[in-house]
């Protein structure tokens, strides 16, 4: 736990020192709460040195909006929140639209939008390696193209822990100094470190709905119920936290961090299968990649 | 592992804290069925979740080579065209536990167009597990890759002799493999290797002790991981303490801490330390380890220290034991992996990182080329991609160091490519050819500025680039001529002129060519601390070089003057007849017409000479120059 925990600290350092402009991707699930973390221990006593970055879809659990105000507060950094202002005017939803083009407009294009405003060139991102097959070949120090294009072929060699971040101008650096951690490890530090998390990790009694085989939480008035569908009240949590109508809970009793840590060890099913915008075709995630994703 | 229950949580959770985490490489190709063997750990160590096996079952209808048997392999070839290709092109790296050790696994490809790949999945790695195809025994590839191993200093051997399924299980076949590769490795500073007999395919000897094979009786795949003693954390905190600053940390006028990540020895308040490469000298205040004072921190912690006194201590500097310093050195003997597609020639400038310093370093020379498939001394004059080499380099600062056999932090080292900022090389420092401290630099009285002063100019050195015919003599001719006219203290260096002389060994290569560049850029800049106005012309067909000639002069001395003739027109003059030579194959590697010339980005002075008499160019110069 503890050389994880330096590894992270330290890239998170060298991401700074050698940065023009970085910034922290603020996404309020159990990943950037651990993030978040290690770069206020990196910096203490100072706050870390730089902004907190939400590209907000509108569409995020209400529990973690209010998590989200709670911890820019406690760590006295800046929050930079975007929306995509094109996708918020067409009224842009993953009911109305579907799911991919919901995430390409207010995820994908928004963040392009806040980092091309802003001229961050090194971007922290929570990503860890083991979640999913493409990211097992993600460098901790991933290099992006002009227009933020990923080009697995053009990604430079990490050797040891010596990472060149150096840049041409437009060129930008996703850093992701949690890129070792497995889901496991986050939650036993979550529990070890005492790191708030946004409640809906824990099982409790919500309405839900379901859809495709998966429940899906009614987190307010904008679900659009089918003729005599209504919503059922089940003991429920969640794994993972995205937008809320395509994040999907799963029945669990895991009502304490202990419990949870114990679910995640005798778990059957990997996280990102709540995650309802990753299965539709073969290697989908290198194709969001590509495109400018997470 | 046993189902948990979150009664047993706290006693879990403690358990889990104390645990150790091996880092391993995996060696091997495709055929060898490595990524097979990684599913197949994966697999049994639990780690495959239910909807992975599902998306498994359907990748091994569509992409699968087992037949009605799951492919494990696809568990583990990330990136789409590589499952495809089914060929591994890249580094994953792989996580699972066991009950007593939490484990890295570093995928990389075996081929030998892939040995940058295994040099970057090695370098972080405690062990190799090298598989052996049992059918086929030790191979060139298993050399090669043994080789790899031992240069990145990997100690440790898993020497997986696997598919003992294909070869009867038969005894015989595994005791002569076993034989054949401790024979081989005995040249290699191994400090173990372990040899198991294993299929992969069917599990034999991953995790259990498999019942076809009784005449094995050594420990299976994991229970040799789980217990290899690799024994670097204890050496690493048993060294001197030795921690590179890596952001100096000041909120506020009270508080100066100096954050970095311990690479070798402990800490604590107290302890007397230095600066280097400074020298100076002062205690420990305190350890922040995040948020709390600690009274001790080791190898390997990430800390933030206060100081004693108040030193002058940056990023780069290194904070190091007061009675045991590392050496301080501009001048190394290195292994280098050369890593990029263009390929390396002594010379030219690089930036390198060490730990947390940056300093531009020139090969001076390749001592010998080391063929990776048979150890082999080779003379070589440029290094291609892939290729490993004993060379010396210089550095523009002094680095403070250690062997790399001693400390990988310490001595480890990347090259960047000053233009396009990629990672071009990675290094293992072995020893300083003479340390910093011997030289001295003359302390002169007399300076570049007094001398330009005497002769009422500013010392500046004129660039000039272009193709041969394009008119760059001519026009250095002509400005010589004005300058003198107008008092000034001028020399020409032209490039017929110097190849005639002082360059007279030097060819027409690439290596050569950047060689040549190299000498008469020193030569400028000597007459520019004379207080002379130098002009250069030079074809200096590369960028790469024009920068290291401007990276040796002052801001504003050096003034880049690109005469821009085009190609056809070049040809059509041909002065000389060296394109009619070259077009007929009588001239090899001429600019232009084979050999790549690279025009100046943003040249100080760009002359487009086309249809404009040489005098019309040398009036708009002698105006830029004022």
């Amino acid at each position: 736990m503890n050389a994880l925990e330096a590894e992270s600290i330290e890239i998170i350092r060298e991401a700074v020192a050698t940065a023009r402009n970085p910034v922290m991707m603020y996404s309020i699930g159990k990943d950037s709460s651990v993030m978040l973390h290690l770069a206020r221990k990196a910096f203490y006593p100072a706050p870390p040195p730089f902004p907190l970055l939400h590209i907000d879809t509108g569409w995020k659990f209400r529990a973690m909006y209010a998590h989200r105000d709670r911890m820019v507060a406690e760590s006295g950094m800046k929050l930079i929140t975007h929306v995509n202002p094109e996708g918020l005017a067409a009224g842009v939803g993953p009911f109305s639209h579907g799911s991919n083009y919901h995430t390409d407009v207010m995820k994908t294009q928004a963040l392009k939008q806040a980092l091309d405003a802003h001229g961050f060139d090194m971007v922290f991102g929570g990503a860890r390696r083991d979640e999913e097959k493409s990211r097992a070949k993600e460098r901790v120090f991933s290099f992006r193209a002009p227009g933020h294009r990923w080009d697995p072929k053009a990604q430079r060699p990490e050797l040891w822990s010596l990472y060149n971040t150096r840049i041409k101008p437009d060129e930008t650096i996703r850093a992701f100094p949690i890129s070792n951690w497995t889901e496991l490890d986050i939650w036993q530090y979550i529990h070890a470190e005492g790191i708030p998390i946004v409640p809906l990790y824990l099982a409790a009694e919500r309405p839900v709905v379901q859809r495709g085989g998966q429940w899906i939480m009614v987190d307010d008035e904008r679900f659009p119920f089918a003729e005599g569908e209504q919503a059922v009240i089940r003991r429920v949590r969640f794994r993972t936290l995205g937008c809320w109508p395509l994040t999907a809970a799963i029945e669990s009793d895991a009502d304490t961090l202990e419990a949870v840590i114990a679910e995640t060890f005798n778990a059957r099913s990997s996280e990102r299968q709540g995650r309802l915008i990753d299965s539709d075709v073969p290697g989908s995630m290198e194709k969001k990649k590509q495109e400018g994703y997470f | 592992m046993g189902i948990l229950h979150a009664k047993d949580i706290a006693s879990y959770l403690e358990n889990q804290r104390n645990k150790e985490t091996l880092r391993f490489i995996t060696c091997g190709s495709v055929d060898d069925g490595k990524s097979t063997l990684i599913g197949r750990l994966l697999f049994e160590s639990k780690c495959i979740f239910d909807d992975q096996l599902q998306a498994l079952e359907s990748d091994s209808r569509r992409y699968g080579t087992q037949g009605e048997k799951m492919d494990l392999a696809l568990l583990v070839d990330g990136l789409q065209a590589e499952r495809e290709q089914g060929i591994t092109i890249d580094v994953a790296y792989r996580f699972f536990a066991t009950d007593r050790r939490r484990y890295i696994v570093a995928d990389t490809p075996g081929h030998e167009q892939y040995t940058r790949n295994m040099a970057t999945g090695a370098s972080t790695a405690d062990l190799a597990v090298i598989l052996i195809d049992a059918r086929k025994g030790v191979l060139t590839q298993t050399r090669r890759h043994s080789r790899i191993v031992a240069l990145m200093g990997i100690r440790h051997v898993l020497l997986a002799v696997n598919k003992m399924d294909l070869v009867d299980f038969d005894q015989a076949t595994f005791d002569r493999i076993v034989a054949d590769y401790r024979e081989f490795a005995a040249g290699f500073e191994f400090s173990a290797i372990q040899a198991i007999p294993l299929s992969g395919l069917d599990g034999d000897n991953v995790l259990l002790h498999s019942a076809r094979m009784p005449w094995y009786d050594g420990p299976t795949l994991m229970e040799y991981l789980d217990t290899v003693d690799i024994g670097s954390g204890a050496a690493a905190r048993q060294g001197a303490f030795r921690m590179p600053v890596q952001w100096v940390n000041r909120p506020n006028l009270d508080f100066r801490g100096f954050c970095g990540r311990i690479a070798e020895g402990e800490l604590r308040p107290g302890d007397t330390v230095r600066v280097l490469p400074s020298g100076v000298q002062t205690r420990i205040k305190a350890i922040l380890a995040g948020f709390d004072e600690v009274p001790h921190a080791q190898s390997g912690d990430s800390v933030t220290v206060t100081l004693a006194d108040e030193v002058d201590a940056s990023r780069g500097d290194v904070l190091v034991a007061s009675d045991n310093p590392p050496e301080v050195a501009d001048q190394f003997e290195a292994k280098l992996l050369w890593m990029a597609e263009h390929s390396m020639s002594p010379g030219r400038q690089y930036l390198l990182k060490l730990a947390c310093s940056e300093v531009t370093a020139t090969i001076t020379e390749i001592k010998h080329r080391e063929d990776v498939n048979t150890g082999a001394r080779l003379a070589a004059k440029v290094l291609g991609l892939n290729e490993i080499a004993t060379v010396n380099l210089s550095t523009s600062a002094p680095l403070v160091f250690e062997p790399y056999g001693v400390n990988r932090r310490m001595g480890g080292f990347i090259l960047i490519d000053k233009l396009t900022f990629e990672t071009v090389g990675a290094g293992m420092i072995e020893f300083a050819l003479r340390r910093a401290s011997n030289i001295h630099w003359q302390a002169l009285e007399l300076n570049k500025a007094a001398r330009a002063a005497q002769k009422h100019q500013s010392a500046r050195c004129v660039w000039f680039t272009g193709l041969s015919g394009s008119g760059k003599s001519t026009i250095a001719n002509l400005l010589e001529k004005r300058l003198h006219a107008a008092g000034k203290h001028t020399y020409l260096l032209d490039g017929d002129n110097v190849r005639h002389g002082l360059n007279r060994d030097l060819g027409f290569t690439e290596a050569d060519r950047v060689e040549n560049i190299r000498r008469v850029a020193e030569v400028a800049k000597l007459m520019v601390d004379a207080g002379l106005i130098v002009l250069v012309s030079f074809i200096s067909p590369f960028r790469n070089e024009r920068r290291m000639a401007r990276d040796m002069f002052a801001e504003g001395e050096f003034v880049e003057v690109f005469v821009d003739t085009p190609l056809d027109e070049c040809e059509r003059r041909d002065v000389k007849g060296l394109y009619a030579k070259a077009r007929s194959g009588n001239l090899k590697n001429f600019t232009g017409i084979d050999s790549p010339y690279e025009a100046p980005e943003n040249p100080e002075v760009h002359l487009r000479t086309a249809g404009q008499a040489p005098e019309t160019g040398m009036d708009q110069l002698f105006d830029a120059l004022d």
